[in-house]
């Protein structure tokens, strides 16, 4: 029987080999599920995740990870607060299509209008305010009326999913698209296009945010009254209180920066590598994200990190499904073991563990 | 010679760090109050869960009625007659009475007859209870009576008793050895845990007194006094704070006004129609059984529940609707009673304790940046002149001891030299020694000219510091008097709610 | 077309049942203490498992036997974190859901054009003669009563059993119960199954009845609405019906409206039992949680 017994100070030591533990742990489960389903484990976990970075079509698949880890990034380092204050706005998804939806709606509404200096930063705008808005209706809620967050952000992902769907073959339909679904295709309208800033890089606006948003939220984190705050609420909700942490503000202020930076996301994917409002644009990176958020343990470097990792197996569960016909399904259990796996590796964080013969309960 | 109940050899029970028990011989006869005697730390309550088979002893064996013993859950314990009244009541606030005595039983009847069975018990030890109320709206002695009743629907034959009487009135303690006396007449063993000497030499025929885990002395209470006992337990003598008499009054530092407030959750204490003033320089002392108000009272004074604007003046300035740092900053201190969540945070730094309360009146943050060097200083500093023993700033605050933790949240108060500090429960859970430090520094900072509150359950400890003494009932704060004229008596009554304008609602 | 009264509430009864299910084990589940967000990973999962095991066995009764077991599986593997790991209980829900998913997705990928033995109705002799009443309770499939016997015995084992007064003791105060010598860890390990087998039927409900075929994402957030139904319930089975039966409505309802071709747009309507259930926690809930929910147990000295 194992016994755990809490240690006086978290460990060091483990606080950052929990996650590096987790990602081998769940390499060697995921070559298990893998071979389980008939692949060769080993080809499988080097398409995965050598290839895309050291393999020969390396050029091809670096831009693509940075532009899939932006997004994720984004979002999560948005999240990042919220978790840490025990908010949990687990509707990012929702947010990040109300996002999209905005900024696309300005975009179109200036359609063929030709001044990107003033609709660029619109579009930017618009998609911020959408998905603060669309933030703000669990933040409001639980507020007033002491909802739960999670369940009120949740349901408005479906909400959001049957917007952008109603969205592509109602209002944002391209006139000109002989009756397929759709909205025009925003790289192709130079006023609002978020492509590449330096060709082939797979740098775009959003992967500058996302870096930007890494080194703000670092600085507010560790020397900023507002990330002390945060962290405060969620480790001694009470402590806070008598502290003078305006816990409706804490709500309103985490849930407006994951909505902003979610919005965002999904303005600059709309704009950029997704292009259109489709009824499949929603693409799972709102809850990807909150993955990375954990897998980064909450701290914004981390997040970088666990942005470009989960990227990696976004990018290479795409190699190996067109190299060895791997479902793209077992990659999203490979992520759901990967959360699983640093859930349970962080035990030894702040706890030590024992083996005993006694029986215990 | 009586026959020996419980006899317990050698008993060992190491935590990392600590060595709660070392080698503890203790042998209990029946009916005989025991009382086990120490200071807060000394390895009691690791001794007593160890009987009541909660904690697994590293070494040592027990005997009970001559066989022996050693319980792999409380369950074992209670199946050859072990009851046990913790000192934080193990009640479930949401359940009835008798459905929180059903939980308490190996094989309960059914809820109609329990109910009757608790109704007998009660009217026989003279402890009234109605069975079907939830708990949580009953008061802290009628909790504990839930316990009592819950044991004694065993017929125990050895009864463990951890600091029962620090939540009651004089008057209800007076019941409560009533009922301890009628059971040891029945033959019932009690164990009496309790640090309270006067108490145990009233009800105790045997007290052993435990010191850093390990036994150092037996005696028969009634033969020696409660000072010498003191220092067996403390291991030197004691300093008792010096007070100095104060000559003139002092400006009126703090009001309140009618300070009324609904009770800020479930199971809480509405707070009514308060009234008071404290003069700087002045200690006033508040008592009251737990759960009167005293929370409620120090979050409405800190700021974290906030109250009509009117109903607190600082100094001429209506506060009520301030919240917490800007109170701070007008000289308003406070530091609640739970150290472990509510003035201290367990999970982060000393350092970052120090800018929890410290940023608003010592400056650690410009424009929101904190300052870390600053803060930090500030906490060494709070860590040097309290002797806090911690090896550094950067320690979290949950692997001090408690009495370490208490000395870093009221010094870290005092260092801001607040103009009125009000604090709850200064010394509860804290050392003798560190106990007698903190009282000293109350006394010091009203001495240089601050109004302090003081909450406590400790009535010994308010007649020791305090000028004024008033006591919280239901919400309700009586007139305060001041201390040096008060009998026992007359602040049992206080406590029970019996203040000269209002009748005691009568009791069932 | 119009809209058959009868028919309607009928069919009322037939959508709120996943819900009823996955919600009658959540409240036992959350009313021990444990917040399990994970129900619509554990639904997905059942949903899976049921369609598999029916459609392999050709026996709908083995397939709800298989939903139950795989919803029961995942569930395991949430306790385990939860309990021994001492994981946090609102990431650990989470990951669960992600993960179930994700499994259902890739488990369920060969069976997406297949089809599967109808579950059989089971009018009850005698009541399902009344008329309009009986077209409306007792013309059902088994599992639908099944459904309302689970509410009626989770109900009578709360208030009057034993072991329920316990679950409710250690759901409320799990340190007071550790106290008294009660096995929290095993009490809601034995809870956590049988709210993932609850859920697991839930889920197999909808792919073997409502549905009944194999669609990827196919309970879109059925168990996120039972959670909201809990919550809306104040944790109390009574009100659990009504909440689900409300939420039944709701979606019975939008789907009859479609079928009208009234000239509300599609969208709004498949929307509305998600806008519902933010009206319904908004407007309705309020009770009192149990006192431990959601926080990790670590029996320490």
């Amino acid at each position: 029987m194992l016994r755990l017994e809490r240690r006086r100070q978290p460990s060091n030591l483990w606080r950052w080999g929990a996650p590096m533990a987790a990602v081998v742990l769940t390499m060697v489960l995921g070559a298990l599920l893998f071979w389980m389903i008939g692949r060769d484990p080993f080809l499988a976990i080097k398409t995965i995740f050598w290839d895309p970075v050291f393999g020969e079509f390396a050029f091809y698949y670096r831009p693509e990870l940075i532009k899939k880890a932006a997004p994720l990034i984004m979002i999560a380092i948005g999240l990042s607060f919220g978790f840490r204050a025990g908010i949990w706005n687990i509707g990012a998804e929702g947010q990040y299509i109300i996002g999209a939806i905005c900024g696309a709606s300005v975009a179109l509404a200036f359609y063929p209008m030709a001044a990107r200096w003033m609709i660029f930063p619109l579009m930017i705008m618009a998609g911020i305010l959408g998905g603060v808005v669309w933030a703000m209706i669990p933040a409001l809620l639980r507020v007033y009326f002491k909802t739960n967050e999670i369940l009120v952000s949740l349901m408005l992902v479906y909400v959001a999913e049957v917007l952008v769907k109603a969205f592509a073959v109602g209002l944002l339909r391209n006139p000109e698209g002989r009756g397929f679904p759709g909205s025009r295709n925003l790289t192709q309208y130079p006023s609002a296009a978020n492509l590449e800033l330096f060709a082939g890089t797979g740098i775009h606006w959003g992967v500058i945010t996302a870096v930007l948003s890494v080194g703000l939220a670092y600085v507010v984190i560790t020397r900023h009254r507002f990330g002390f705050d945060v962290q405060l609420a969620g480790q001694s909700p009470r402590a806070a209180a008598f502290a003078g942490v305006n816990t409706n503000w804490l709500v309103i202020g985490c849930m407006g920066l994951s909505g902003g930076l979610s919005g965002l996301a999904g303005l600059f994917e709309v704009a950029g590598p997704s292009g259109q409002i489709l009824g499949s644009f929603p693409a799972f990176y709102g809850f990807t994200a909150i993955i990375v958020a954990f897998l980064g343990r909450l701290h914004p470097v981390g997040i970088l990190l666990a942005g470009l990792l989960m990227a990696l197996t976004y990018i290479g569960g795409d190699a190996a499904q067109s190299a060895m016909n791997l479902p793209s399904a077992a990659i999203k259990v490979f992520q759901g073991m990967l959360l699983f796996s640093l859930l349970s590796v962080d035990v030894l964080t702040n706890y030590r563990v024992r083996f005993t013969w006694a029986k215990g309960d | 010679m009586r026959e020996i109940l419980l006899k317990l050899e050698g008993l060992t029970k190491a935590y990392p760090g600590v060595v709660a028990n070392s080698g503890v011989d203790l042998a209990i006869q029946k009916g005989e109050v025991h009382a086990l005697l120490g200071e807060n730390g000394a390895g009691k309550s690791t001794l007593v869960k160890t009987i009541y088979g909660l904690v697994a002893p590293d070494a040592g064996h027990m005997t009970f009625e001559g066989k022996p013993f050693r319980p792999a859950d409380p369950r074992a314990a209670r199946a050859v007659g072990i009851a046990m009244v913790f000192q934080h009541f193990s009640l479930f606030e949401a359940l009835t009475v008798v459905e929180n005595i059903a939980l308490g039983m190996e094989h309960p009847p059914t809820m109609r007859a329990l109910a009757t069975q608790i109704k007998a018990v009660s009217q026989t030890y003279g402890l009234p209870l109605d069975p079907q109320r939830i708990v949580g709206d009953l008061s802290a002695g009628e909790r504990q009576r839930v316990e009592i009743i819950r044991c004694l629907l065993q017929d125990p034959k050895l009864l463990i008793m951890d600091e029962p009487t620090s939540v009651l009135t004089p008057q209800e303690v007076r019941i409560l050895f009533a009922t301890l006396r009628q059971l040891r007449a029945q033959g019932t063993a009690i164990l009496y845990i309790s640090h309270k000497l006067e108490e145990i030499r009233a009800l105790c025929d045997q007290a052993t007194i435990l010191r850093l885990g390990k036994v150092v002395a037996n005696c028969d209470p009634q033969q020696v006094s409660a000072k010498e006992m003191a220092e067996m337990m403390v291991g030197s003598a004691l300093q008792a704070p010096k007070k100095q008499t104060v000559t003139e009054q002092g400006a009126v530092a703090l009001t309140l006004s009618q300070l009324s407030a609904p009770a800020p959750q479930a199971f809480g204490t509405p707070l009514r129609d308060i009234n008071l003033t404290v003069r700087s320089g002045e200690v006033l002392g508040i008592g009251g059984v737990a759960g009167n108000g005293q929370e409620e009272l120090v979050a409405a004074l800190s700021g974290e529940m906030r109250v009509a604007a009117n109903m607190i003046q600082l100094y001429g300035q209506a506060v009520g609707a301030l919240p917490p740092n800007a109170r701070r900053k007008l000289g308003l201190c406070a530091a609640p009673e739970d150290r472990n969540g509510h003035a201290a945070a367990p999970d982060l730094s000393l350092t970052e304790n120090a800018l929890m309360t410290a940023d608003a009146r010592m400056g650690l943050s410009r424009h929101g940046f904190i300052n870390r060097p600053q803060a930090r200083s500030f906490a060494s500093a709070v860590i040097k002149r309290f002797d806090v023993r911690t090896p550094s700033t950067d320690i979290l605050a949950r692997a001090l001891s408690g009495g370490n933790l208490q000395k870093f949240v009221i010094g870290r108060e005092i260092l801001q030299a607040p103009k009125v500090f009000v604090v709850n429960q200064p010394t509860w859970g804290v050392d003798a020694a560190a106990a007698a430090a903190i009282r000293q520094a109350i006394l010091d900072l009203a001495e240089a000219g601050a109004a302090v509150i003081c909450i406590s359950h400790d009535l010994d400890e308010l007649m020791e510091i305090s000028d004024r003494f008033a006591a919280l009932n239901g919400g309700r704060l009586s007139p305060p008097s001041p201390t040096a004229s008060l009998s026992l008596d007359q602040i049992g009554l206080m406590l029970g709610g019996a203040h000269d304008m209002e009748v005691a609602h009568v009791k069932a | 077309m119009d809209i058959n009264p009868v028919l309607l509430l009928a069919a009322v009864i037939v959508a709120s049942t996943p819900i009823l299910l996955a919600a009658i084990g959540e409240l036992v589940v959350e009313r021990a203490g444990v917040l399990n967000l994970g129900v619509e990973g554990m639904m997905i999962t059942g949903a899976v498992c049921g369609y598999i095991a029916a459609h392999e066995t050709s026996s709908a009764t083995l397939g709800f036997a298989g939903a139950a077991l795989g919803g029961a599986g995942v569930a395991a593997l949430f306790a385990f974190l939860t309990l021994v790991l001492l994981t946090n209980q609102v990431a650990t829900g989470l990951a669960l859901t992600l993960f179930g998913l994700g499994l259902a997705a890739m488990v369920g990928q060969g069976y997406a054009t297949t089809t599967v033995v109808s579950v059989p109705k089971l009018p009850i002799p005698g009541l399902s003669d009344i008329p309009g009443l009986g077209r409306i309770f007792f013309t059902h499939d088994a599992i639908v009563y099944l459904s309302i016997v689970l509410v009626l015995a989770v109900w009578g084992f709360l208030r009057f059993s034993r072991n329920g007064l316990i679950l409710r003791a250690i759901g409320e105060n799990h340190e007071a119960a550790h106290a008294l010598g009660y096995h929290v860890r095993r009490v809601r390990f034995f809870a956590l199954l049988f709210g993932g087998a609850c859920a697991g039927l839930g889920g197999a409900y909808i792919s073997l009845v409502r549905v009944p075929q194999w669609v990827d994402n196919i309970t879109s957030g059925a168990g996120w609405i039972a959670l909201a139904i809990v919550a809306f319930a104040s944790w109390k089975p009574g009100r659990l019906v009504t909440g689900a039966y409300l939420f039944g409505g709701v979606t019975a309802l939008q789907l009859n409206i479609q079928a009208t071709g009234l000239a509300i747009p599609v969208e709004y309507l498949s929307m509305s039992p998600y806008i519902a259930t933010i009206l319904v926690l908004v407007l309705l809930s309020g009770g009192r949680a149990p006192g431990s929910l959601g926080k990790t147990f670590h029996a320490s000295r």
